[in-house]
């Protein structure tokens, strides 16, 4: 019964981080109709400039500027080069994205090396919170839920309360009507795509001290990010948020309750096969959720893709 | 309006594979054909033989990729699955003895052509349902999906070590048991001639046309009384069989299959030579997969940083050349027609040389910088270009600046008179419409 606690704050943990990513991620296809396969490129980057950053003048101002370098990074990519193929069609668009993600793991390879790089968390923050039945919680952890919270807390009032969110939203939906009315279209576009890369600038700070700092870590967290906004439904923000908190669940559960899948199939009805080193079956029935537990968001998204095509919140036809 | 046609114009979109005409002429078929058969009396070493089987595989894979994406319209980033699990099948019949010894080594690649079109039949059932970002989201996810379940079904994945098999306990296919190198390349040069010519004729059959209309404009097709999922589910399926052909082909060379003929890496680096190539033209994904080929044996023997070179060489291409080399070719169709392609040539040198000339420069500041930062501690001599030196010493960097600025400098200087010689030998061509 503890356990469940303890899982249901790592899994929080999780989902918000994986949040914070998908957000910046949905906002930017619903805008541009693009999905921006260089996005956990971003969040390795914000990583990495954060070490760097701290290494000269500590966490926290790395947690502020890295951010910041990300999102100007990221615009400036917008401006120079997705408006630049994006006259070529959408397939050239991802396919960019898609090698500039590839370039930037191997910039970062060549800049700080293969392997992790010593980034750690602040040592202000370096105390266990509290504990669950001998079950202690880092604070870091809580500093990750506080973190994203305020920021989708932000991120929400300004897109609804604020003239400047009502104009994005505007020129979300109808570009050429905002145009018309006199607002720099291309500038908001810069803008948004800024602001989304630099928060997953500020998931990759946040979170490289504890998941590890490396020139994999992209690849990782990339593929379930796209995963998790396909599930939520491609564009919108509260399908992302409910997908995110989803897989980080389902993934932290999987991986901290060993059910094997033996004990299943017996209890439905199956018969253990006699022989079962010489079985084609024997995988199945070796298995246990430990070890299925990374696989869980993509059977997820096949399923709810065959079930609802347009994702859990999406629009039809989107 | 046929000079038209084939014009490529860079600032068009050029990743639409044209129709084509349905008359099919022989000649470069039989081109192909007599340099495949010469090819290892010119390179008839070990190593080429390896690289040349190397190639065959890919161009194979890459055009039945570009049957998705140039033909098809769709953008999929785990079509490595598909040969992988056409491959995987393959290694399981040649474990499988008794069916294996009555089976001809030729005939092999049917069937991982068959599993890999199982697949795509399975996979497809669903995400051809709709084109775009959705699609290329669904493969991406089957493609992880299965990459990640090869390390948990072991009896056919074989996790983390692969599966691998024997070749020569096949039935001898007239007395050849392929024991020996050539007799492999010229059995995976048959069958690169086979797709080929297969998946060209593929690309002029009435459903080839269909999948066309429907990359172009899929609700046009449906009032045509189309159903545009369908006639993308052919396509995926049968680019699915020639990737499960080209898996096969696979197993046969190298006996071997592991986790990584899966993963997310060979299929992006498939998208890679594909885009390299060119998507536009049925060509294209041939010469992608030579030159890419050739680049990353060759490279990859002189740098450890050949992944960031091709990266920037990627980007690159999508970002100026979206037609790929097969679209700088043909760019040259009207001046070739108009018999000026002579008088670019001097302006193409005069320009090409101290660009490349450049590119030399930066990369060896690249490849310095690389070495100042990571070599270990006290090792300051590097060697690039036949020159040995000392890489934290001033000299070597003023020298590679210097070269870089001044090959970009005549570059700059000399691009005006390219630019109007290639107006100059295409401009007749638009006075003569």
């Amino acid at each position: 019964m503890d356990l469940i606690f303890v899982n249901l704050i790592d899994g929080l943990v999780t989902g918000l981080l994986l949040f914070m990513l998908s957000a910046g991620l949905t906002l930017i296809f619903s805008m541009m109709g693009v999905l921006n396969f260089a996005h956990a490129s971003f969040y390795m980057l914000g990583a990495y400039f954060a070490y760097q950053i701290s290494l000269a003048l500590g966490f926290w101002m790395g947690l502020l500027l890295a951010p910041i370098i990300v999102g100007v990074l990221g615009a400036g990519v917008e401006r120079y080069g997705l408006r630049r193929v994006h006259q070529y069609g959408h397939v050239p668009e991802l396919i960019f994205t898609f090698g500039l993600a590839l370039l930037i793991e191997e910039v970062v390879q060549f800049v700080w090396g293969k392997n992790n790089v010593p980034y750690n968390t602040p040592e202000i923050l370096q105390f266990s919170a509290f504990a669950i039945a001998g079950n202690s919680i880092p604070a870091y952890k809580i500093f990750m839920i506080f973190i994203s919270i305020s920021i989708f807390i932000g991120l929400l009032f300004i897109l609804t309360k604020t003239r400047i969110g009502m104009i994005i939203q505007a020129a979300l939906s109808y570009p050429r009507t905002v145009e018309t009315l006199g607002h720099n279209v291309p500038l908001i576009f810069m803008g948004v795509f800024g602001v989304g890369t630099g928060l997953a600038g500020v998931a990759g700070v946040i979170a490289g001290p504890t998941l590890g700092t490396f020139p994999g870590m992209a690849f990782v967290l990339g593929s379930i990010v796209f995963v998790t906004i396909v599930i939520g439904g491609l564009g919108s923000l509260w399908g992302a948020l409910v997908a995110s908190l989803m897989i980080g669940w389902i993934t932290t559960f999987a991986a901290s309750y060993n059910i094997r899948f033996e004990d299943i199939l017996l209890a439905v009805g199956f018969s253990m096969p006699e022989n079962m080193a010489e079985s084609p079956f024997r995988d199945i029935w070796n298995m246990t959720t430990p070890q299925i537990g990374p696989i869980l968001p993509y059977l997820l998204m096949v399923i709810i893709l065959v079930v609802r095509p347009h994702g859990l919140f999406g629009k039809r036809g989107a | 309006m046929t000079d038209q046609q084939i014009t490529t114009d860079p600032a068009k979109p050029a990743q639409r594979m044209r129709a084509g005409g349905t008359s099919v002429t022989l000649m470069p078929w039989l081109l192909a054909g007599a340099l495949l058969l010469l090819l290892p009396y010119i390179f008839p070493t070990n190593s080429a033989l390896t690289i040349m089987n190397k190639m065959s595989i890919t161009i194979i894979f890459a055009l039945a990729y570009n049957m998705l994406l140039g033909q098809g319209g769709m953008l999929s980033f785990g079509h490595a699955v598909y040969m992988g699990v056409g491959g995987f099948a393959c290694v399981h019949i040649m474990n499988s003895s008794e069916f294996f010894s009555m089976l001809p080594l030729p005939l092999l690649p049917i069937f991982g052509g068959l599993f890999g079109m199982g697949l795509a039949m399975i996979v497809g059932s669903f995400s051809t349902r709709k084109a775009g970002t959705v699609f290329a989201m669904i493969s991406l996810g089957v493609g992880e999906l299965i990459a990640a379940c090869s390390l948990i079904f072991v009896a056919f994945f074989g996790g983390e070590e692969g599966v691998s098999g024997d070749r020569t306990y096949a039935l001898p296919f007239f007395g050849i048991e392929f024991l020996r190198q050539i007799e492999v390349y010229y059995l995976i040069a048959f069958w690169l001639m086979l797709s080929a010519v297969l998946m060209f004729l593929f690309s002029r059959t009435p459903i080839g046309r269909m999948a066309n209309a429907v990359r172009d404009n899929p609700e046009r097709a449906e009032f045509l009384g189309y159903s545009a999922r369908w006639v993308r589910f052919y396509s995926f399926t049968a680019s699915g069989f020639f990737a499960g052909i080209a898996g096969a082909l696979f197993a046969i060379n190298y006996e071997i299959l592991t986790e990584e003929n899966l993963n997310l890496v060979t299929s992006g680096t498939i998208l890679l030579v594909t885009f390299l190539g060119g998507v536009g033209f049925f060509f294209g994904p041939i010469i992608g997969a030579v030159v890419f080929t050739l680049v990353q044996t060759v490279l990859s023997l002189q740098t450890d940083l050949w992944a960031i070179y091709a990266g920037v060489l990627f980007v690159a291409t999508v970002m100026f050349f979206p037609g790929g080399l097969a679209g700088l070719i043909m760019m040259h169709g009207p001046a070739v027609k108009q018999r000026k392609l002579h008088t670019l040539a001097v302006p193409y040198v005069k320009t090409l040389i101290p660009a490349g000339i450049g590119i030399l420069g930066i990369s060896a500041l690249v490849e310095m910088t690389f070495h100042v930062r990571h070599a270990s501690i006290g090792s300051n001599q590097m060697t690039l270009f036949w020159t040995t030196f000392d890489s934290h010493s001033l000299v070597p960097w003023a020298v590679a600046i210097a070269v870089s600025v001044v090959a970009f400098w005549i570059m700059r200087r000399n691009l005006p008179e390219l630019i109007a010689a290639w107006h100059l030998a295409n401009g007749v061509a638009k006075d003569k419409l």
